[in-house]
């Protein structure tokens, strides 16, 4: 065997093992972002629209809520607004995967960085603690899901004309994604009362105050609070 | 919306998506954040997500009232078990989906 196919072997090992590793993520990618298109599309959002954003701005959860907001006549400003303010948590992910990307170059990074998400952050993290995982394999399972996102969204959007309003129960898409997103972050005593504090907070700011303020005040508010109970909790049993 | 509307929303949502996502990366992948913040932003996810869930599951949106048995709430329930059990991101999906449409059928 020559070095050259010593070298192909090699890295189709590597990007056999970043497809594995993606596999689950586009496995669920696929019904969400179906259902987005299709969404998107009853909202009366045209086909390209939706291949736009998914292009442009790739957060499954933020595009939800853009479909939602649009649907019930939202400005742009407070949508963008809304958009920051959910996906601000990408940058703590950003800060954690840095410690494995040192020595990768700036234009890696800025490629890397689009493709950042709760599902393959969450991927990624799990192989890099794991060792035997590198940038390369990472910036695969961020793509091959970004890529399978657009095709599912573009196919939802497609097919959206023909599928009837709230068939197969395509309105609940979003909130079982969430169900499971919320399910994943439940790491510990204080995350499961920061969750609970957010919901209570977060009901109680909705129907006290017009507008979409309720998610960020409520997440920020209910993440302080549980922030200082740890504190707490901390000093309380050392 | 035109063409050039669409641009500039998703534009905008583009940029205000990819900074948080890029600049830590390319800025602090030396430095170390203060540990206060680490632990802030550690809590922001679940407090998010639960911030998100909990008025679409709790109250009426028409007019903007608390509810309480509606069957986004019912299908919720059995959705979170399995969500707990299976940790299946696409599994809870359909499987919400179909208990969504179940509970609509019989409410």
């Amino acid at each position: 065997m020559n070095s050259n196919q010593v070298l192909k072997r090699n890295r189709s090992g590597k990007v056999g093992q970043a497809v594995s590793a993606a596999w689950p993520i586009c496995l669920g990618y696929f019904p969400v972002g179906l259902a987005l298109g299709v969404l998107a599309r009853q909202a009366g959002l045209p086909w390209w629209a939706v291949g736009m954003m998914s292009l442009l701005v790739f957060a499954g959860s933020a595009q939800f809520i853009c479909v939602a907001m649009l649907a019930a006549g939202a400005s742009l400003p407070g949508i963008i607004l809304t958009t920051f303010v959910v996906n601000l948590r990408h940058g703590l992910m950003s800060s954690a995967l840095a410690v494995h990307l040192s020595g990768a170059s700036r234009r890696f990074l800025a490629v890397f960085a689009y493709g950042i998400t709760d599902e393959s952050f969450a991927v990624n993290m799990v192989r890099f603690r794991g060792g035997n995982w590198d940038r390369w394999r990472a910036l695969i399972v961020n793509h091959l899901t970004n890529a399978v996102w657009i095709a599912a969204t573009l196919v939802g959007a497609l097919v959206g004309q023909f599928v009837p309003q709230g068939a197969f129960g395509i309105d609940y898409a979003l909130t079982g994604m969430f169900i499971c997103l919320l399910v994943f972050q439940l790491q510990g005593r204080i995350h499961i009362l920061t969750g609970l504090l957010a919901a209570v907070i977060s009901v109680g700011w909705y129907l006290l105050i017009p507008g979409d303020s309720y998610i960020v005040g409520a997440s920020m508010t209910a993440a302080t609070l549980g922030y200082f109970l740890n504190i707490r909790r901390r000093r309380r049993s050392p | 919306m035109t063409f050039a509307d669409y641009l500039l929303l998703f534009g905008g949502m583009g940029l205000v998506t990819y900074g948080p996502r890029a600049l830590p990366l390319l800025y602090l992948a030396r430095k170390q954040l203060p540990q206060w913040l680490i632990d802030w932003l550690a809590l922001i996810p679940v407090a998010i997500l639960s911030a998100l869930l909990a008025p679409s599951l709790l109250t009426d949106a028409a007019e903007r009232s608390f509810a309480l048995g509606k069957p986004e709430l019912l299908a919720a329930i059995p959705t979170l078990i399995f969500a707990l059990k299976t940790r299946s991101l696409a599994g809870t999906v359909l499987v919400g989906m179909l208990l969504f449409r179940l509970t609509g059928m019989f409410i």
